[in-house]
C-alpha cells in the first residue's frame, strides 16, 4: 500500500448513512476499511460474521450463528433476549458472488419476506458497501419502523430514555 | 425536534420507569398477547398484571380490547419514536456493526501478513 492511496483513502472513507428510497426500501451505506476480498469473507465466514453482527452496544447475547453461503443455503442466529424464549434471526442465500454481490431473505417476520442486496464495491483500501432491504409491502415497512422485531429491543429502550430525558429537559426549560 | 405535551411525557415516564412494564412493551413488539399470557410470562397475578397494562394503556403506549373472555393486549397507536426516530436508531446499529466489521478485517489482515501465505476467496 502506497502513501498516496492510503491517504485517498482517509478522504474517500464515509461514515453510515441511511435512507427510505421509496416505500418499501431501506438503503444503508458505509465505506469500510479494508479490501473487499477480506470484507466479503467477513460477511459470509460463520466465524467472523458472529464476532461483528451483534455489537455489544445492542445488549443481545449470541447463542448460535449457522452461516452457510451457498445458493440455497441458509443463516440462523439465535439470541438471547432476556424474556426466556431466544429470539432467531433467519433466511436463505439467493445469489452468493464473490466478491461483490450477496443477496439474501429474511423470513422471521410477520409481514412477510424481506430481501436483503449487499454489494461490495472496490475503493482502493477500502470498500463501499451498500445494503439494500426490499420490505414485501409499504405497510411491512412502516410495521418495522414503528414496533416490528428490530423496534423493540435493549437499545431502543436505552434511546427511548434518552430522548424522554431529552424531550424531558426542553420541555421543562 | 418533536414536542410532545407535559402529560403525556409524565405519564410516558411513569409507564417506562418500570423494568416489567418495558418486558411487556417488548414481548408486545413480538405479538399480541392477553393479560394472562403476560402475568404467566412474567410471573404475576392478573390483578398486578391488570394494574401494569393500565399504566401502559394510560400512556397510550398499550391498547386493550376486550375479545370474548380474555383482553388482548397489543402496542398501542402511540408512535414514541417516529420515522426519523427509528432511522437513526438504524443508523446507529449499522455504524456500531461496521466498525466491528472494520476491526475484524483488519485483524484478519494481520494474520494474513504474519502466515505469510495469504489466503483468498
Amino acid at each position: 500500500m502506497d502513501t498516496q492511496s492510503a491517504s485517498e483513502a482517509t478522504t474517500t472513507m464515509d461514515r453510515t448513512t441511511i435512507e427510505r428510497t421509496s416505500e418499501q426500501e431501506l438503503v444503508v451505506t458505509r465505506t469500510i476499511d479494508g479490501p473487499r476480498d477480506i470484507v466479503f469473507e467477513a460477511w459470509t465466514d460463520a466465524e467472523l460474521f458472529r464476532q461483528w453482527w451483534v455489537p455489544k452496544s445492542m445488549g443481545l447475547k449470541l447463542l448460535s450463528c449457522e452461516v452457510d453461503a451457498r445458493v440455497g443455503g441458509g443463516y440462523r442466529l439465535t439470541f438471547d433476549i432476556g424474556t426466556g424464549e431466544p429470539m432467531a434471526f433467519f433466511g436463505r442465500y439467493l445469489e452468493v458472488t464473490p466478491p461483490t454481490r450477496l443477496v439474501w431473505t429474511n423470513e422471521e417476520g410477520d409481514e412477510g419476506t424481506v430481501v436483503t442486496t449487499v454489494t461490495f464495491e472496490d475503493r482502493g483500501a477500502g470498500t463501499r458497501l451498500v445494503i439494500h432491504d426490499l420490505y414485501p409491502s409499504k405497510e411491512a415497512l412502516d410495521e418495522a419502523m414503528s414496533s416490528g422485531a428490530t423496534g423493540w429491543n435493549a437499545e431502543t429502550f436505552d434511546q427511548l430514555d434518552e430522548l424522554l430525558i431529552k424531550l424531558g429537559s426542553s420541555s421543562r426549560q | 425536534m418533536v414536542q410532545y405535551p407535559d402529560g403525556r411525557l409524565d405519564a410516558s415516564f411513569a409507564a417506562l420507569s418500570d423494568a416489567t412494564r418495558r418486558g411487556v412493551l417488548e414481548r408486545l413488539g413480538r405479538g399480541d398477547a392477553s393479560i394472562s399470557d403476560l402475568a404467566d410470562a412474567f410471573h404475576m397475578t392478573l390483578t398486578g398484571m391488570r394494574k401494569h397494562v393500565g399504566v401502559l394503556e394510560h400512556a397510550e403506549l398499550v391498547t386493550t380490547e376486550k375479545v370474548g373472555r380474555v383482553r388482548r393486549c397489543r402496542l398501542g397507536p402511540r408512535r414514541l419514536e417516529d420515522e426519523t426516530a427509528w432511522i437513526e436508531k438504524q443508523r446507529r446499529l449499522w455504524d456500531a456493526r461496521f466498525d466491528g466489521l472494520e476491526q475484524v478485517v483488519a485483524e484478519r489482515r494481520r494474520k494474513e501478513r504474519n502466515d505469510g501465505h495469504p489466503k483468498r476467496i
